[in-house]
């Protein structure tokens, strides 16, 4: 990334952060419904402990949810680019478990599954699997044609063509999935901790929110709020950096302009 | 199907007596390609493409001279009538475009014929660097195709051709993209490797002038339907030098084909 990349939102953020700081000053706003910036981030100091093992919790079931969907959303890819009619068979409902929403079924899973743990892994790996295997099984069919008539003229094996031309033709879009699918790992960690935190299942971050939010403690809730979104943001830059290592160099969409 | 097949067999006979004689690279007898719902890419075509030879097919678009080097790589199948290569010979393909990895560098794009092989590595990197050597671009094989100019990709599409030693070359339009001046390099170069190689070029093109500048003889094509309608000699001693294509020996057979592909066009219905 490039300083002016980060530099413009940084100086956004700081603009911002001071206009709410001055207007909460200036207007005596009480800190039960606005709390100021420097308000959260003295209570983000003082419940650093407590607010970091949620974190640590949440981060847990995001990325064994992110590690799961990337895996089985790579052998649903797999599998549908092998056998057309697995694919015209199983398509339907990977889209059905796309669009049901993880609010009405994180309550069935948590009471059929009884590790809290699992259950909630269960829960944010539902919502991060579509976007891999829809952009996994679009990459493994997006190969150049004369590539692959080169391949057939060459006599290359069904394994080569996989290994040599679909799997590198596949990167890119497959990175692009990782990108979305690990902001959405997360949502669905947190989705899941708020439906089971009541339960007394989670430590999450999810269930430090709900907490707060009965004490009416609102600098906490919105320390919490900020670990959630940075962390999101740290994910996504992640991924970002991985596929812009993997691909550099030869793929149109990371190819840092010259000149 | 049996009036085409004269038509196409009725080919001046004295070109035979010119071409280089031993047994031919490739012969087609009567290969016609119709596909399933009756368009005839293909009427049926006689063909003898003898060892060393430099043929060309010339003709407009939708003359089937593509599925006619389809058909003689094996990619495509014949609907009637046979394909014979001689036995033993490797072939190499370059296509209208690189159609290179862009993940892989310079060197492993040449090397892919050799790994799909199972050419062991030991093997394959002195091959490699020879095929480099052969289109000029020994000094590229780290490169990444998208830092290389139209007609270096060229080269080493030729390059991966070249790597497997074929005795046949089929080449589809191979320049048909790149500017005029690099593509009377690449031809002037490739005539060079053909003689160096002692190769068997089988080339499609829709340039008169790369015909008449390459080819020892040329088969002229017409579309709606595809076939053959003529047969000409370009009975120039090798090698060409850049003059040649300035020259009125060159201009004469330049309007010959004209003339051919003209008469060809007027007759199609």
């Amino acid at each position: 990334m490039t300083q002016r990349q980060w530099l413009w939102p940084a100086a956004l953020a700081a603009l911002l952060l001071g206009l709410w700081q001055a207007l909460v000053v200036a207007f005596e706003v009480p800190v039960f419904l606005v709390p100021s910036p420097l308000r959260v981030a003295l209570t983000l100091v003082e419940d650093a402990a407590m607010l970091f093992a949620a974190l640590a919790v949440t981060m847990k079931i995001t990325l064994l949810a992110f590690a799961c969907a990337t895996l089985l959303g790579v052998a649903v890819a797999f599998a549908f680019v092998q056998s057309r009619v697995l694919e015209a068979a199983l398509f339907p409902y990977a889209v059905l478990l796309q669009v049901t929403p993880i609010v009405a079924i994180a309550p069935l899973i948590i009471i059929w599954v009884r590790d809290p743990t699992a259950s909630l892994v269960i829960c944010a790996t539902l919502v991060a699997l579509f976007p891999i295997i829809a952009n996994t099984t679009l990459g493994l069919k997006s190969v150049d044609p004369g590539l692959l008539a080169y391949f057939k003229l060459q006599r290359a094996t069904r394994w080569q063509t996989l290994w040599r031309l679909r799997i590198p033709s596949a990167l890119p879009y497959f990175f692009g999935g990782l990108r979305i699918s690990s902001g959405l790992a997360l949502i669905g960690a947190v989705v899941a901790e708020f439906v089971a935190g009541t339960g007394g299942t989670g430590t999450g971050l999810a269930y430090q929110i709900l907490q707060a939010g009965y004490q009416l403690n609102i600098p906490r809730m919105f320390a919490a709020l900020g670990l959630i979104t940075v962390a999101g943001v740290l994910l996504f830059a992640a991924m970002a950096g991985l596929s812009r290592w993997a691909l550099k160099g030869w793929h149109d969409s990371e190819v840092v302009a010259e000149g | 199907m049996a009036p085409a097949v004269i038509a196409v067999t009725g080919l001046p006979a004295v070109i035979n007596a010119t071409a280089p004689t031993g047994p031919p690279a490739v012969a087609l007898h009567a290969a016609e390609k119709t596909y399933p719902n009756g368009t005839q890419a293909l009427l049926p075509v006689n063909l003898q493409v003898q060892t060393g030879e430099f043929l060309t097919l010339l003709g407009p678009s939708g003359c089937g001279k593509s599925t006619l080097l389809k058909i003689v790589a094996g990619l495509l199948l014949p609907s009637a009538g046979s394909v014979q290569r001689a036995a033993g010979s490797t072939l190499g393909f370059v296509f209208q475009e690189p159609t290179l990895m862009p993940w892989a560098s310079v060197l492993s794009n040449v090397r892919l014929p050799l790994d799909l092989a199972g050419v062991p590595r030991s093997a394959s990197v002195l091959l490699v660097q020879q095929a480099l050597r052969k289109v000029g671009l020994q000094d590229f094989g780290a490169a990444l195709p998208r830092e290389l100019s139209g007609g270096m990709r060229m080269r080493v599409s030729i390059a991966r051709s070249l790597v497997t030693e074929p005795k046949l070359l089929l080449m589809d339009e191979p320049f048909g993209a790149l500017d005029e001046i690099t593509r009377q390099r690449l031809d002037s170069d490739l005539l060079a490797l053909w003689q160096a190689q002692a190769l068997t070029v089988l080339f499609v093109t829709h340039s008169i002038y790369e015909a008449v500048f390459l080819s020892r003889r040329v088969l002229v094509m017409a579309a709606q339907p595809g076939r053959v309608v003529d047969e000409v000699l370009i009975d120039e001693p090798y090698p060409r030098s850049d003059d040649f294509r300035v020259s009125t020996a060159f201009s004469q057979h330049a309007r010959r084909l004209q003339h051919s592909l003209l008469a060809a066009s007027q007759t199609a219905s």
